[in-house]
């Protein structure tokens, strides 16, 4: 039978079964009172204990944002989102400060366990001290449970190295000077309506603070859930390398199954000064919906670092399978000399998912670089454009840009697009551009099939081969978790 | 032909969209930079310039302006249009060609088209019978006034089965002005059309044009457009592949210095499966030029087996030269091959030194490099005699525009 027509049958059959992490967990929540106004915001900021200049800045992000209107360019279309028809603060009930995970909420270690996130040696999680003596690179974990971080390790080994790594709730009230600093340095509360929503209503989110000369002695991790009906999650992440110091930050999702389309609205910003390096990798597996499109997660999110240093680099690595639309851009604004910008995506979708994704580079400097990887593949009826702007201003002299896009499509009833933008104002600066459209090659399969491999492995093979100039990029722990998304992900489509 | 038989053409055109094209202009105006197909060149600037109707022009002065500004029509069959009327006295025929009423369909969501039918004023109507080769017919479009002064012509050229065409559409003028050409063209089976675009107005016109082709089964669309003049231009080309075999091929080459504005924009729609688009668009700039290109290919879930290029390349000659690119593919069928490429860049110094270390003075190793460049574009122009013209043109261009 042609792989075509397999495909197309195959992935006809594909049902919703594929999300293995699909489920619920039944825990108490508190609620702020449904729908956005100043009171919520308000009701927010008084809950996480905020200084005032906080919650002047929500009410400032949130004036921004009532004046803004939702963009509607993107090539994803959704239903209208009723904004006041929702929760902004969902908050597990806790004790006070569970610091061991006996005092957690044993429902709660039952999530990770079924998350099978890798979290990796559940000891680590337990045992805090102990499990660090291993000859892997350990993995510090700053858990987030719906809108609120419950167990943080390894924390000592990060202050003895002086790196702070905290929920950020605690940051605004622990080191309120950097964050007033920092916050909305790279991603100004009126930057874009989500963006604005977000500064607005954030509840949690990571803080990172890498202090000059240190390299982070291990790969800072956060797994992000969705959990509440009815809650949309924002999620507000901010790194901050100074100079010379370096910090590899992994960041992986999964969500429980549900109806409704959920919103999630993240911000993350990044700040690289002199020689600093900052390396953000991205799994994004949350629900995708089902296969008539019914469900799945709505993932919105700002992402952006600037290289505000001389040498700085910057390196986005994405590999996105999961929700029922994913538009984001992780950007870079490379503003210091000889800064560096990377940006690698995989991202698939199957089904009726849909993604706009890509990224910008912004040129600000002299001798500044950037390249871009973007590997899209799309299957059932699903959509995926990649979006990604090069600008060179006149100042970045002797900058250099390399873009390459390849699509991949497995089905006649899915689209892959293109939409490069190309700004260069500055006759030294190199831009180079390609993009290739294809599908799988029929010679590849049958190469690999008349070696006994079946249908769903070679292409399992190949598109893994079709990706492995971003997966390489990856982390160790997530370049193994990744691979085994990709297949999860087109599995039934083929075979 | 007499003068009584071409004017009365006027009147045979078919205005039925004229209202509509009116409400639309006066409910949108023209586009500005929040209209994504015009973000790289708002319009919203030209509103406040009044653009009075262009005064007629004499036969006599039409012929020296002729002589003047496209002295290559000179020999060719030729229908020639001077401020927005035809001169008949300029215009001529080879036998097989009719002329008709032209009528080029209003496209609602492409503001030059609506501009144009708003406005309209009867163009070109150019009808070639199935199986007729009509060789080569200059359209020439000359627009002149010392205030300024507005042209909006709609053309409409129609091949009938197996007809063959090439088309050498030349603009130009003098003074300060707007020409706003649009034009219609149908390729039935098997039919060919070399359509091949010169733009050299004057340094203070505007000129905004659009090319709405439809192409049928085995047909061909082959153009290129060489755009040297007007200090705001636009070329937009909308090609529908409607047949399976059908080829289209949209090349260009845009040369600007100044603080001229020149636009490229394309929209390749692969509406039938085995269809071939081919596109190769170079922009030099220099001086505080600004070069935009927008070159879409879509590809509908029909359409398998397209097989779809597009290479754009921009050579910056100053630190001022601007270039904006956006080449897009929009792909729903699985079975294709398409890809897209585009680079910007200065002159490599590497070359350059090559060439400096034989001999070769500074400013003649530039332009060699720079015709090199071009080269990629030009040389796909298979007419000799249009070629020819191409390459002249470029040379006095040049020529006149190389102080640095």
């Amino acid at each position: 039978m042609p792989a075509v027509t397999e495909t197309r049958e195959a992935v006809e059959t594909l049902g919703q079964s594929t999300y293995k992490w699909g489920f619920e967990t039944d825990i108490e929540m508190e609620f702020a009172p449904k729908g956005l106004s100043e009171e919520t915001i308000r009701f927010i900021s008084a809950r996480k204990q905020e200084p005032d200049w906080m919650l002047d800045w929500r009410l400032q992000a949130f004036r921004a944002w009532q004046a803004m209107e939702e963009p509607s360019w993107q090539k994803p279309h959704y239903p209208a989102i009723d904004y006041q028809d929702a929760f902004y603060f969902a908050e597990p009930k806790k004790k006070p400060g569970p610091k061991s995970l006996e005092e957690v909420d044993p429902e709660l270690l039952r999530t990770y366990e079924k998350l099978g996130i890798p979290l990796h040696e559940q000891a680590l999680l337990a045992g805090v001290e102990g499990a660090e003596t291993g000859d892997r690179l350990p993995v510090a974990v700053d858990a987030v449970f719906d809108s609120v971080s419950v167990v943080t390790t390894f924390r000592k080994t990060l202050e003895e190295a002086g790196v702070i790594f905290c929920p950020i709730s605690d940051a605004i009230r622990e080191h309120p000077e950097l964050v007033k600093r920092h916050l909305g340095s790279v991603v100004p509360v009126s930057d874009n309506f989500f963006a604005a929503l977000n500064s607005a209503v954030f509840t949690d989110g990571s803080f990172v603070y890498v202090p000059e000369g240190v390299s982070c002695p291990m790969e800072l991790s956060t797994y992000f859930r969705i959990n509440a009906r009815n809650t949309g999650q924002f999620e507000r992440t901010l790194i901050i390398c100074e100079d010379r110091a370096t910090v590899s930050y992994l960041e992986g999702c999964t969500a429980p199954m549900r109806d409704e389309n959920q919103l999630h609205a993240a911000v993350v910003e990044l700040v690289a000064m002199n020689d600093a390096r900052i390396k953000y990798s991205t799994v994004q597996n949350w629900y995708p919906g089902d296969e008539n499109g019914q469900g799945g997660i709505y993932n919105f999110v700002t992402k952006r670092g600037a290289c505000r240093g001389r040498n700085a680099k910057i390196s986005w690595t994405q590999v996105e399978t999961g929700s029922a639309i994913t538009w984001k851009y992780p950007s870079c604004i490379l503003a210091g000399e000889g800064s560096v910008g990377e940006f690698y995506s995989v991202a698939v979708t199957n089904n009726r998912q849909q993604a706009d994704t890509g990224t910008k580079m912004i040129h600000l400097a002299p001798n500044t670089r950037s390249t871009i990887i973007a590997k899209t593949i799309s299957a059932g009826r699903s959509d995926s454009t990649y979006r990604g702007l090069v600008r060179m201003t006149p100042k970045a002299s002797g900058a250099r840009n390399f873009t390459q896009c390849d699509s991949l499509l497995i089905g006649d009833q899915c689209g892959a697009h293109t939409v490069p933008y190309i700004e260069n104002r500055n006759m030294t600066a190199r831009v180079e551009h390609e993009a290739t459209t294809s599908k799988i090659s029929e010679d590849q399969l049958f190469y690999c099939r008349s070696r006994g491999l079946s249908e769903e492995d070679a292409v399992g093979l190949i598109v893994n081969g079709f990706c492995k100039d971003v997966l390489k990029e990856l982390p160790m722990e997530f370049a193994v978790e990744a691979q085994k998304l990709l297949q999860l992900s087109l599995e039934g489509s083929v075979g | 032909m007499s003068g009584a038989e071409i004017s009365a053409l006027g009147s045979f055109m078919a205005r039925a969209h004229e209202g509509q094209a009116r409400t639309l202009l006066e409910q949108q105006g023209l586009p500005g930079r929040r209209l994504e197909a015009w973000r790289y060149t708002p319009l919203r600037a030209l509103e406040t310039t009044g653009f009075a109707a262009p005064a007629p022009v004499a036969p006599d002065e039409a012929r020296a302006l002729l002589a003047r500004l496209a002295p290559e029509a000179d020999a060719s069959h030729r229908v020639v249009f001077v401020n927005g009327a035809l001169v008949p006295e300029l215009t001529s025929l080879p036998e097989g060609v009719r002329l008709v009423a032209a009528d080029a369909p209003l496209v609602a969501d492409r503001p030059i088209s609506v501009l144009n039918t708003a406005l309209a004023q009867p163009g070109l109507g150019l009808h070639v019978s199935a199986g007729a080769d009509a060789g080569q017919i200059a359209l020439v479009a000359l627009v002149t006034g010392d205030a300024p002064v507005s042209t909006h012509l709609a053309h409409q050229v129609t091949l009938e089965a197996d007809a063959r065409l090439t088309l050498l559409d030349i603009q130009s003028g003098e003074g300060p002005y707007l020409a706003n050409p649009v034009l219609g063209v149908r390729v039935a089976e098997g039919a060919r059309l070399t359509h091949l675009r010169v733009q050299q107005d004057s340094q203070d016109a505007v000129n905004l044009a659009f090319v709405n082709a439809d192409v049928s089964s085995r047909g061909l669309y082959d153009s290129f457009t060489l755009t040297l003049g007007a200090r705001l231009s636009r070329h937009e080309v909308l090609a529908h592949l409607g047949g399976s075999n059908a080829a289209v091929h949209v090349n260009a080459a845009q040369l600007l210095a100044g603080n001229r504005h020149a636009d490229l924009t394309s929209v390749i729609r692969h509406a039938a499966p085995d269809c071939i688009s081919r596109q190769t668009v170079k922009n030099v700039i220099m001086e505080g030029g600004h070069g935009v290109f927008q070159g879409k290919i879509h590809v509908d879930r029909i359409a398998q087996k397209t097989d779809g290029y597009q290479m754009n390349q921009a050579l910056l000659l100053s630190e001022r030269a601007q270039i904006d690119s956006k080449p897009e593919l929009e792909i729903y069928a699985d079975d294709v091959k398409c890809s897209h490429g585009a680079t910007v860049g200065a002159l490599d110094d590497e070359q350059l030194f090559y060439l400096r270390a034989r001999g070769i003075p500074h400013d003649e190793a530039r332009a060699m490099l720079v015709r090199a460049f071009l080269l990629d574009a030009l040389s796909l122009v298979q007419d000799e005699t249009a070629s020819a013209l191409l390459d002249r043109r470029v040379e006095t261009w040049w020529q006149k525009r190389d102080p640095e």
